[in-house]
Parts: structure tokens; C-alpha cells; sequence
């Protein structure tokens, strides 16, 4: 037994033996071939490696295309370019970043508000990207810097293009601006294959006219082969390949009278878009509050972000675009044109107006906004002094479906297509939507608010704006769009917008006439908005409208004195002028403005003034606007 | 011969454990590994080399500690370890930490740790000793039953997925199995089997490491992609030339041309600056590591002992190996480190922890034979 186990130790050491000596064949041959490949390396290979390492040395930068400039139908300037120097750091480089900035800060002046953009930036950003820390150096602290640069590792100053906007808050919803990309974009711009336009670019159109017409404005990149030292500092320039700068853009929009609007509005919250009736270019597009897009070019610090970001009143949403709001009385002009078309009414069918309407079988009373009803009211009338009573019966006898068909046309509930990113739909209901929102069927009683601009209907001032200058223009359907050409930046090429084919809505002549001079009326003696219209000198149509923005219990009375401010109803004013010949629609809608009659109609006035008679509004003589108080519709 | 003075004996106790030929090369494999790290870092930080020396310190207390245990100790630690090791690699697979894509980190609160390194070591240990247990008359069901010891945690870490480590445990294993005798005929069959498996395993490989395998044969594909690392360290290597461009003087290195250039990639820049001298000398000092681990080995009483031994040089051989193969741009990246050279410290303390054994191995044997 032990010999048999001493035999067994000495065979099974005879097999370790054999494989110890069979690995470290194996080992040396391995190792030989690593040998092998090294002298090949090193020696077969040195010379050609040798000259791919110096190549090294030789990079290829990317030369950034100049930004086209963005101008207004005038020829003023809304987005432009100016060279300035910053001052850069390759966070990786510096290791104690906060107490080389507090060294740093001894030289050139770097107020909190730049650090706090700049660790804004920090934590956005990957790494080996440097990052601006102050902008606008002056020859001055350019000088200094350059004294002290052995000190700063890392940092250093460099003649960058920056985007400027001269007229700040004035019409930043519609140029929008430009940002630092982000992970997002460097994604999309992967995907849709356009990194290597966008090396050397760190900056990309955010929104409105920047974002959308990005690709025309950004232009091509060029390329520089440099010659790096040690430090990786170009020190000379081998050959160059220019850039192409990006290509200007004139808008439709009228700056002036952009500033007209918005001094107008004054403190108000709230949007208008003015179109030019014959083609839909948007000569004014506001949304108050705005804010300065200046803010945004090299990353906004989070102090400014946080104001207007959490601000109660938005001043980031586009109200023209994303502001779905309940159109009010401003419809009626539509619905009665609705039931003319539909021969639903003829113009001479009268009401006496009783101050409430029933639904035939129920008790429940729909109530005009004036007490004691409007006495013998025809459709005329009906617009004139904005009746409800008779639009109640009328939105019952079309029925919503109709209601539907005739409002979608005018591109109420969908998208109108405007050339800048951020439209939403609105909502112009249907028995088919109700049942696939709600899972309900439509009530015979959910139509009569929509009749008068209300219940589930909601638009955004742009489609009021079109579907106004569709009624202006007699029925030719317009995309309302803010460029009027490109214009190339080498050969100076003019690419004029191309719309989408339009199609014409046909009505009868003498029903669009009967609304339209309604429409006049109303800003005539007797009608809602007579004050604004006063003295005017050409004829204007409009029509005013109130959004209630909480609901009125029954038989309770509407007080905007009990209310708080938020809660009390939106002013809403459609219009166009001449009325004969228009030349400019517009919608526009004050937010918590009371009723339409007393504030958004004088802000259309002044535009209607400044566009037509070059008048600008007298401030002297504007009178104090207060909330319009009583319930004028 | 009894230590006399105090200083006598205490030196006695410092070195009685460490063994001499190994010693000196693992320091000076050190020493390189510093002015590489050095040179690595820019040349104007200490930051990475002081923090590479602090590896070595810790790592070389803790080899001393294994090397004075006996290798029945090590032997009684072969289930716990690889138990453990185990327990860590499911846990990993159910609750891991993800970074950069892959589930490898296990986070304890007081900081994370990579169960697949316990493996490198856990492997070895358990399949020596089962070998030294099933002594007399092996068959095929013990081979067997040793295959699935070895397949299960290769399994767990490449499902991480971290290829280039489980080819590591799986290796270290294999070496046991081959030291032990497994017959030549089960080995090439064994072979074959693989490599009709290959368009399997090809579908199973993650996108990345399809990639990196298909850069391997075409790095230009990708010059700036993919294919860059391959490319700009054959560039860096090439360029040393017979006696290198000089410490710190690697454009390559210097210029930051060289990803990962502390940690993987560090061969480039020793290649770069100390030329084909400085590679091949590299290469002799792995093999005089390589040899005097064949040697305890060798010389080992008993069949844990020697299988031990003899599978943590060839596992060290293959650290060596797949690393200067990806670097010199013959075999695939798959983030294996230079050891001893790669600044990090858990390569470093598994490498070290490994030496413990062998020195263990190397120094207990005299007592037992006495």
C-alpha cells in the first residue's frame, strides 16, 4: 500500500514535471513572439512610426463658420455677430479651480454672477471642453492676463464670435436665441450625421427663428492644418480650408411695430399676432412677458434662470403659440357665418332676446351676459353688441359636428404650420372627441357654450390671428410663417418662403359682407369696442371677446372687484383694417384683462394707428387703462 | 545559526519568509513601474506616483502577511475564499453598481469593491486543493466535477460583462486542471470543441467586444474611433526606435496621444521612451519571475503546493502576455493591466497576495523537508 502510493506520488510528480517543462516551452515561444513583434516595432518599423509620432504634431482644427444674421422686413438688424475676447479654462487641467479663480479674480473682474454661471456650465459640460468663465474682456484686462498667464495654467484668452440681440426682450418669442449644445443636441446632431459640421461650434439655435432655420443659418465649417508644439499650441498655419458663413434670413415681422405692440401691452400679460391677410406673414408676434435672449447665449446663470423659470407669470411660454385659451365672442363673427353658409339663419331672422336662453325640455337657463337681454336682435345686431342669447339657439340649431366642420378650415383645433417650433392645437371639440377623451357621449347642453367661444373650445391667439385674416382676405387660406427670404451669404441669392399649397374656402358674397360690416359697426357708435374705434379715419372690423377664467355659479354676478387678479377673465380682441382693402389681421388677448371692449381693443388701435398711419400712439393722451370692471363683451 | 541582537532578529522575521530572487525582481519591476507612472502623469504631477507607491507599500504588507502563513493555511482558506468570491459575483449579478455599461462594482457603503479579482486568486486556491484531495486515482467525473468549479464563476464575470477578466479566472483554473494531468486526448478535444463553439461565443460577445476584436484586425476602419487606442500605441512603441527617445521626452506619451496611457496603455510610454532596451529587458524580468515561480513550484512537497505554484506563474505569464499582445496591437483591448507596472491598486495587491504564495510555498518547504 505504501509503495503503491510512493509509485503513484512519483508518477503523477512525472506528469507535473512534464507539463512544467511543456509550459515554459510554450511560455518562451510566446514571450519570443512578443519579442518578435517588439523588434519589428522598434527596429523593421522605427523610421515610418517615427514620422506618424511627428504627424502627431500636426492637427487639424475646425474653423467655425460665421452665424447668418437674422433682419426684420425693414432691414433692422434682430441677431448679429461681434467678435470679443473671453476667457477660457480646460476645467481637467486646473486642480483647485476655486482658489485659482479667487487668484484669478485679482486680475480680472469676476463677479459671483459669472461663477455661477460658470459652475452651471461646469456641471454640463464633459470634460476636456473649455469653458468661458468671463466674456467681453477689455483691451485692458486682455493685457493683464497676458502678463500673468505663466500663473494660470489651463486658462487662456480667445477671440470668439458672440450673437447679440440689439433688441432684447422685443420679439425674443419669435427670433428665439442661441445656447451651449447639449447632450441632447450632440445626440441628434450624431444621428442625423452633422457632427462634423458642428466641430469647433459650441453653440446651437435654441428656439423660434434661431432653432428653426438652424440648418440655413448655421453655414459649413472650414478646417485649419496647424502646427502644434509641445504644449499643443498652434504655432503656424499649414493650409486652410475657409468656412462658408451661414446664410441671412429677413423675417415678415416689423420690428417697429413689434415695439409698438409691446410698449402697448405695457404690464399686461398676454400675446398678439398681427398677419399680413393677403399671404399670412406675421408682422408682430408677441407674448408678454418676454425676456432678453442676450441672457441666454453663454449659458444663463442660475439666478436669472430661476426668475424666469418659476416666475407666476411665464415668461418663457409663447402665449402667441402655447397659450390655449377659450376664444370667446370673438367667434361669433364665424358661427354666424357658420349658420348663414349652412342656412341655418337668414340675416333678417330676429330673436327677442330675454337676457337667458333654454334648451327646449330643460330648466336650465343659459344667461347673456346682459341682464334683461338685448330687446329685438337679428344678426346684425348679434355681432354688434355681441348677444349670447342669439348664438345659443344658433350653436343649437347647427349642432356641434357642423359647428366643427366649418371652424376647422380656419385652422382652429390643429396646428397652423407657423415656421417656429412649440404651436399646440388647441381644441375644437366634436361628438368623436368627446367620446374618445371622456368615453361620453356629446350633450345637446355642451354645445351651447361653444357657441359663444366657450366650454370645451380652446385656441391660441395665432389661430385666431389666421382664421381673422382668412375672414380679412375672403376665404383664401394662409400659413402664417415669420421668413420672407434667405438671403446666401456668398452670392447674395434671395430664396424668397415657399408656403404650402393654399386652397380658397368659398362663401357667399353677400353673407361674408353682412358679417364683415357687422364687424365695422362694432367699432362704431352702439357697438362693443365704439370707444376704440372712435375718430379713426378708416374703417376697422373687430370684434371683442371675454374668456372667463373661472366659472360663474348660478345666478351668482360676476365682480371683478371680489376677485383676485389671476381669476379675472381675459380681454380678447379680433380685428382687421381697412376694412374694405385689409392690409393687417390681427388677434390678440389680454390675460386677466376683463372684458375685451376696454382693454385689448385700444392696444389694437395704437397698432392699427402705427401700421396703417405711421402715427405713433401718444402716450401723454393714453388713458389710464384700468381694468374694464363691468362685463362688456 | 540563532539571530543574536535585537536588530539580528528582527530582520530575521522581516525576510525569514521572502524569498530572495523573487524579491529583488518585484522591486525593481516596482521602480520602473514609478518613473513610468511618473512620466505617465505629465512629468510635473506626484499625485499618480505617490499614489502607486502607497499601492506597492500596501500591497507588499500584505504579500508579506501570506507569506507567512503555511501553505496548510492557505490550503484551509481555499473554500472560504472561493465561497466568498462567489457569493459577491451573484451578489454583483443581482444588486452590482453599473459603470461605463457593465456590472461589476459591489457597493458595501464604505466603498466598492470587484469580487472577479478574489476570483483570480479564489480559482487556483480551490481547484489545487481539490486536486491535492482527490490525490490518488483521478477519473473523469472528478475532471468534471472540476470543470464546473472552474465554469461557474468564468460564467458569472463574463456576464458582467468583463471578457478580458473572466479569461483570467478561467485561466488561472485551467492551469490547475492541466498541471494536475488531464489527459492530452480530453485537451485537444476539448480544443476542437472550442473552436466549433467560436460562431456561438462570436453571437454571445457584447457589440463592444465585437468591435474591439474587428478593430484588432482592421484598426484603420475607425482611426478615430475604435481603433484609435491600437493605433496611437503602436505609434507610441514604434517610435522609441532601439534605445527609446528619452524619460519624459515620449511625444506620444507627452502629448496626451496615448489613451489610458497610466493604467493599460503604460507600456507605450516605457516603449516610447525607453525603446526596444527597455521593452525586452521588461520581457526578461517577467521571464526571471516566470522561471523562479517554475522553480518553487517545482521543488514543492506537496500536490496543493505545486499546482498552486505552477498556476499563479502561468497566470502571471498571461497577465504579461495578453497585455504587451493588445499594446503591441496583436491581440484585442480587452483591459487586462501590465502587472506590476499599470497603476492600480487591486491589480497590484492580487499580484502581490499571489507572490505571498509562492514565497510561502518556497520557504515553507525547507522546514518540512528538515
Amino acid at each position: 500500500m505504501v509503495g503503491t502510493t510512493i509509485k503513484n506520488h512519483e508518477a503523477e510528480f512525472n506528469v507535473f514535471r512534464s507539463r512544467i517543462i511543456f509550459a515554459s516551452l510554450a511560455i518562451v515561444i510566446a514571450f519570443s513572439l512578443l519579442a518578435m513583434r517588439l523588434i519589428y516595432l522598434q527596429v523593421v518599423k522605427r523610421d515610418q512610426y517615427y514620422t506618424m509620432a511627428e504627424a502627431n504634431r500636426i492637427s487639424v482644427l475646425p474653423v467655425v463658420p460665421n452665424r447668418g444674421v437674422v433682419y426684420d422686413r425693414n432691414g433692422e438688424v434682430l441677431a448679429a455677430n461681434y467678435s470679443a475676447f473671453t476667457l477660457e479654462v480646460m476645467p481637467s487641467k486646473v486642480k483647485n479651480l476655486d482658489q485659482v479663480l479667487d487668484e484669478l479674480a485679482q486680475i480680472i473682474e469676476i463677479q459671483p454672477r459669472d461663477r455661477r454661471r460658470f459652475k452651471r456650465l461646469l456641471e454640463e459640460s464633459k470634460n476636456f471642453e473649455s469653458l468661458p468663465i468671463r466674456n467681453r474682456l477689455t483691451e485692458e484686462e486682455v493685457a493683464r492676463f497676458a502678463v500673468n498667464r505663466y500663473r494660470f495654467p489651463g486658462f487662456d484668452i480667445r477671440a470668439r464670435l458672440f450673437r447679440s440681440y440689439p433688441y432684447g426682450e422685443v420679439a425674443s418669442h419669435a427670433v428665439g436665441y442661441i445656447g451651449r449644445i447639449n447632450d441632447a443636441e450632440v445626440k441628434k446632431l450624431e444621428a442625423s450625421g452633422l457632427s462634423s459640421k458642428y466641430k469647433g461650434t459650441d453653440h446651437i439655435g435654441k428656439l423660434g427663428i434661431e432653432g428653426s432655420y438652424e440648418a440655413e443659418l448655421h453655414g459649413m465649417t472650414g478646417s485649419e492644418q496647424v502646427e502644434i508644439d509641445a504644449g499643443g499650441r498652434a504655432i503656424r498655419s499649414l493650409a486652410k480650408t475657409e468656412p462658408v458663413a451661414g446664410n441671412n434670413l429677413r423675417l415678415t415681422l416689423d420690428i417697429k411695430l413689434q415695439q409698438v405692440v409691446e410698449e402697448a401691452f405695457g404690464e399686461f400679460r398676454g400675446a398678439l399676432v398681427a398677419l399680413d391677410p393677403s399671404n399670412g406673414e406675421v408682422l408682430a408676434l408677441v407674448s408678454k412677458p418676454g425676456f432678453d435672449p442676450n441672457l441666454f447665449v453663454d449659458g444663463i446663470d442660475p439666478v436669472n434662470w430661476d426668475l424666469l423659470n418659476n416666475s407666476e407669470d411665464k415668461p418663457l411660454n409663447n402665449r402667441a403659440l402655447r397659450g390655449q385659451y377659450p376664444p370667446g365672442s370673438t367667434i361669433k363673427p364665424f358661427m354666424a357665418l357658420a349658420a348663414l353658409e349652412n342656412g341655418k339663419r337668414t340675416p333678417e331672422y330676429s330673436i327677442v332676446d330675454p337676457g337667458h336662453w333654454m334648451l327646449p325640455g330643460l330648466a336650465r337657463p343659459y344667461r347673456d351676459w346682459k341682464k334683461g337681454g338685448h330687446g329685438v336682435v337679428n344678426m346684425h345686431k348679434s355681432i354688434v353688441v355681441s348677444c349670447d342669447t342669439y348664438y345659443y339657439g344658433l350653436g343649437n340649431d347647427l349642432g356641434i359636428d357642423r359647428i366643427n366642420a366649418f371652424m376647422t378650415p380656419f385652422g382652429f383645433g390643429s396646428k397652423n404650420g407657423i415656421d417656429i417650433d412649440g404651436e399646440l392645437t388647441g381644441l375644437m371639440p366634436s361628438q368623436e372627441w368627446k367620446q374618445k377623451r371622456f368615453k361620453q357621449k356629446w350633450y345637446a347642453g355642451d354645445t351651447i357654450p361653444v357657441a359663444i367661444g366657450q366650454g370645451y373650445w380652446l385656441s391660441t391667439p395665432l389661430q385666431l390671428a389666421t382664421a381673422t385674416a382668412i375672414l380679412a382676405n375672403g376665404g383664401t387660406q394662409v400659413t402664417p410663417h415669420l421668413l420672407k427670404e434667405v438671403i446666401n451669404s456668398k452670392t447674395n441669392e434671395k430664396r424668397r418662403y415657399k408656403p404650402p399649397p393654399q386652397s380658397e374656402l368659398s362663401f357667399k358674397p353677400e353673407h361674408l359682407n353682412l358679417v364683415r360690416q357687422a364687424m365695422v359697426d362694432v367699432m362704431l357708435p352702439g357697438g362693443t369696442a365704439a370707444a376704440a374705434g372712435a375718430g379713426a379715419g378708416y374703417a376697422i372690423a373687430g370684434k371683442t371677446g371675454t374668456a372667463q377664467v373661472i366659472a360663474i355659479k348660478q345666478g351668482e354676478k360676476y365682480d371683478a372687484r371680489k376677485i383676485d387678479e389671476r381669476h379675472r377673465d381675459h380681454a380678447l380682441f379680433i380685428g382687421f383694417a381697412p376694412a374694405d382693402k385689409p392690409k393687417i389681421a390681427l388677434a390678440l388677448l389680454v390675460e386677466n384683462g376683463g372684458g375685451g371692449g376696454g382693454t385689448a381693443s385700444p392696444i389694437a388701435r395704437e397698432i392699427f394707428d402705427y401700421y396703417l398711419l405711421g402715427k405713433r400712439p401718444d402716450v401723454a393722451k393714453r388713458k389710464p387703462r384700468d381694468y374694464d370692471l363691468g362685463p362688456s363683451h | 545559526m540563532r539571530p543574536t541582537t535585537i536588530v539580528e532578529r528582527a530582520f530575521d522575521i522581516a525576510t525569514r519568509r521572502l524569498d530572495g530572487p523573487l524579491m529583488v525582481v518585484i522591486v525593481l519591476l516596482a521602480a520602473i513601474s514609478l518613473t513610468s507612472v511618473y512620466s505617465a502623469s505629465g512629468g510635473d504631477s506626484f499625485d499618480r506616483t505617490f499614489g502607486q507607491l502607497r499601492n506597492f507599500a500596501v500591497a507588499f504588507i500584505a504579500m508579506w502577511i501570506v507569506a507567512n502563513m503555511s501553505p496548510q493555511t492557505l490550503m484551509r482558506l481555499a473554500i472560504p475564499v472561493y465561497i466568498v468570491g462567489l457569493t459577491l459575483l451573484i451578489g454583483v449579478a443581482l444588486f452590482g453598481e453599473i459603470r461605463n455599461g457593465a456590472r461589476r462594482w459591489l457597493n458595501f457603503g464604505f466603498g466598492t469593491i470587484q469580487p472577479s479579482e478574489i476570483m483570480k486568486l479564489g480559482m487556483p486556491l480551490i481547484l489545487a486543493w481539490y486536486f491535492h484531495k482527490k490525490e490518488e486515482g483521478l477519473n473523469w467525473r472528478d475532471y468534471l466535477l472540476a470543470g464546473f468549479i472552474l465554469m461557474l464563476p468564468t460564467w458569472l464575470v463574463m456576464r458582467q460583462p468583463d471578457l478580458g477578466t473572466s479569461i483570467l479566472v478561467f485561466s488561472a483554473g485551467f492551469f490547475v486542471i492541466f498541471l494536475a494531468g488531464l489527459s492530452w486526448r480530453i485537451l485537444i478535444a476539448a480544443g476542437i470543441a472550442g473552436l466549433a463553439f467560436m460562431p456561438v461565443a462570436w453571437n454571445l460577445l457584447h457589440d463592444y467586444q465585437r468591435e474591439r476584436i474587428l478593430t484588432l484586425l482592421d484598426p484603420m476602419k475607425d482611426p478615430l474611433g475604435a481603433g484609435y487606442h491600437i493605433i496611437q500605441s503602436t505609434i507610441a512603441i514604434g517610435s522609441g526606435g532601439v534605445l527609446g527617445k528619452g524619460w519624459l521626452s515620449g511625444s506620444q506619451a507627452q502629448l496626451d496621444f496615448i489613451p489610458e496611457r497610466s493604467t493599460d496603455f503604460i507600456l507605450a510610454v516605457f516603449g516610447e521612451e525607453f525603446g526596444l532596451v527597455g521593452t525586452l529587458l521588461l520581457l526578461c524580468l517577467y521571464l526571471i519571475v516566470i522561471g523562479r515561480g517554475f522553480m518553487i513550484a517545482m521543488n514543492a512537497s506537496t500536490t496543493f503546493s505545486r499546482l498552486l505554484a505552477g498556476a499563479l506563474t502561468m497566470s502571471f505569464f498571461t497577465y504579461a502576455f495578453v497585455n504587451i499582445g493588445m499594446v503591441s496591437g496583436i491581440l484585442p483591448v480587452v483591459g487586462v493591466p501590465l502587472p506590476l507596472m499599470s497603476y492600480g491598486g487591486t491589480a497590484i495587491l492580487s499580484l502581490c497576495i499571489g507572490f505571498g504564495m509562492l514565497m510561502s510555498i518556497s520557504t515553507h518547504k525547507q522546514l518540512v523537508s528538515s
